[in-house]
């Protein structure tokens, strides 16, 4: 396929090094800024906020990339956190395990959902990847050896073995590592032939699909990668609050990480970093000020959607540009 | 068993008339305007706080009934001129966003105004008991009444629909939005129209559920997922499709419930049963849903040419 190799194409995705190592720095530094401050609670929530910037940011890979609009996103998140959870419970801790079952697991449910899903389009698509999310939102109810409607509590984290322990701060670290990997490893794939495919299909499907692309493989596979990485977020947000319940599957969960990928910036690679952490402080901020924070919320994201309809990095892109 | 069923049959018929209360509203508004609107269950929510707060204060359920609804309609046609219209040509997923946001601000208003608490809504004294439907088969009057009041909106609807000037506009922009403005359809007062028809069906099934159900926060959203199953299922923009999905879901739904925990104690143990019976209960209409998608992947009777 001829594609221009030299000349930066719509579909070329970079970092942006200028604004992000120096972010990443901040971020590095942010655990010791804390102590220094002595509130420890600045890390809890950064970690909060890259967790959920690692499932947006999945999401964004199929939403923004794929063009596909799943409501069911968080089910992906809430099998990774349970299959921690359940594998603990059984006396199985080990991170080097359960993790890597985690997206393992999410994966293949990601597989299964999406080979029937998406042979539905638009509309349709959204509302039956809803309903396998409130299916699996169900199961997670009805296990009642795990908590059932009320959740399990883990009795520790994951350990890591080999002396180390995962504290607060060996958790942030860990989470931040995972975040820049995936990230990192999302904008290579995009620049690759595999992700200039996805994002045409996006485009065109039809014509991709004359053109002799596999489209429902190429679909499926961003698919299936996007519920394993949503399946890691999952793990480490039960590490996160040594806690997991049906909740974390509720169809708003789902709808929560639409808002922060559309608050973000749809088809942005950092659109989900930005987003939780828009979204998440705001909801910190506000839920300081008021107990009616969802009101000055729902004000504000109403406000983003007449304002800014193509997210917050469109508002930066416009300033650069 | 007889009787059971019986019952069961008329339990599923009358929430599969109230969901088509609300999916009726929805489906013109995803058909016409090709818009996912997560706040129609806000307006549910509202218009049920609404009926029960005026009959509680003029002291007559009928009263509080007539007003909410209209009064809801108003509100509806308000959202629509102020917020929604600005929607129609964005993309879905803004449009979630939009909507998604309308809901928590309605949710948090509720809060505000009637607390977090419940509040009740008492039906009509006259039909608070029991009615003798076959020797020995008792069924509650009300519920009755609900099962009426929806066989008389799927009538009224239907002949609306079907046989008025209005109906056939709104057919026509569910089949070809661009052709039937090109034929000078005023799609702008339609549009307005329609979601202030579906605002008060809205209110009506939060009326006719809210002494069954509680008027709580957040009972707009467990019923809009439902709403969103049934039009799905039956195909979105069309009215038969609505009305037939939600009697599909209903009764699957009602049924599943008394039927599934009967099935799985005579197949496994009873405590099997009793754990296992009431999860595959609440999955099975999305089991439904997923295996009408897999097979008409625009739902049994789609709208649009």
């Amino acid at each position: 396929m001829a594609k221009p190799r030299n000349s930066p194409s719509l579909l070329q995705h970079s970092l942006a090094l200028r604004w992000t190592l120096p972010l990443l720095a901040a971020l590095c530094a942010l655990p010791w800024v804390a102590a220094a401050l002595g509130d420890s609670f600045y890390v809890t929530l950064a970690t909060r906020i890259l967790v959920f910037a690692l499932a947006a940011t999945s999401l964004n890979l199929i939403l923004g990339f794929g063009g596909m609009v799943s409501f069911g996103h968080a089910a992906f998140v809430g099998v990774g956190a349970y299959t921690v959870g359940i594998l603990m419970q059984h006396g199985v801790s080990s991170a080097w395990l359960a993790w890597p079952l985690a997206m393992a697991v999410s994966a293949l449910l990601a597989l299964l959902i999406g080979a029937i899903s998406l042979r539905t389009q638009g509309v349709y698509f959204i509302m039956i990847t809803l309903a396998f999310a409130q299916m699996l939102y169900y199961l997670a109810v009805s296990l009642k050896a795990y908590g059932g409607d009320d959740g399990l509590s883990l009795p520790g984290r994951s350990t890591l073995g080999g002396g180390m322990e995962l504290t607060d701060t060996t958790l942030y670290y860990l989470t931040l590592t995972l975040l820049v990997a995936t990230i990192v490893f999302i904008t290579r794939l995009l620049n690759a032939r595999f992700g200039q495919a996805l994002q045409a299909i996006r485009e065109n499907e039809v014509r991709m699909a004359a053109l002799g692309y596999a489209v429902l493989r190429y679909k499926l596979v961003a698919f299936t990668l996007a519920g394993a990485l949503a399946g890691l977020a999952g793990a480490l947000l039960a590490n996160q609050g040594s806690f997991v319940s049906p909740s974390l599957m509720q169809w708003s969960q789902s709808g929560m990480l639409m808002v922060m990928v559309i608050l973000g910036g749809v088809g942005h690679v950092l659109g989900g970093l930005v987003g939780a952490a828009a979204f998440l402080l705001m909801e910190e901020f506000l839920g300081h000020m008021t107990e009616h924070w969802q009101l000055g919320l729902g004000a504000l994201l109403l406000l983003v959607v007449l304002v800014a309809p193509q997210g917050l990095m469109s508002l930066l892109k416009r300033r650069a540009a | 068993m007889g009787i059971l069923l019986l019952e069961q049959a008329l339990n599923g018929l009358q929430l599969g008339l109230m969901l088509f209360l609300l999916a009726a509203g929805l489906t013109l508004v995803f058909g016409i305007m090709d818009m996912v609107n997560l706040a129609h269950g806000s307006l549910y929510m509202v218009g049920a706080y609404l009926i029960a707060t005026v009959s509680a204060v003029a002291d007559s359920f009928w009263v509080g009934l007539g007003v909410g609804v209209l009064a809801t309609a108003l509100l509806g046609m308000l959202l629509e001129v102020s917020v929604l219209r600005r929607l129609y040509s964005r993309d879905h997923v803004t449009q979630v966003l939009g909507t998604f946001a309308i809901l928590l601000m309605c949710n948090e208003g509720v809060r505000m105004v009637w607390g977090s608490q419940p509040i009740s809504l008492n039906p009509p004294a006259a039909l608070a008991g029991p009615v003798e439907l076959l020797p020995g088969f008792y069924y509650p009057a009300f519920r009755l009444l609900i099962i009426g009041v929806g066989l008389a909106t799927a009538l009224v609807l239907y002949l609306l629909v079907t046989r008025t000037r209005m109906g056939m506009q709104v057919r026509a922009g569910a089949s070809n939005r661009d052709m039937a403005l090109a034929m000078g359809t005023n799609v702008q007062r339609l549009f307005t129209a329609v979601f202030g028809l579906g605002a008060a069906l809205c209110a009506l099934a939060g009326g006719m559920l809210g002494p069954l159900l509680a008027v709580q926060v957040g009972m707009g959203e467990s019923i809009l997922i439902l709403a969103f199953v049934v039009i799905v299922i039956g195909g979105i923009g069309s009215i038969r499709g609505a009305l037939v999905g939600a009697l599909l879901v209903g009764l699957v739904d009602s049924g599943g419930r008394t039927l599934l925990p009967m099935l799985f104690e005579a197949l496994f143990s009873p405590q099997v049963a009793a754990d296992a019976a009431p999860a595959v209960a609440s999955i099975l209409i999305y089991v439904l849903m997923a295996t009408v998608l897999a097979f008409k992947p625009r739902g049994l009777f789609p709208a649009h040419g």
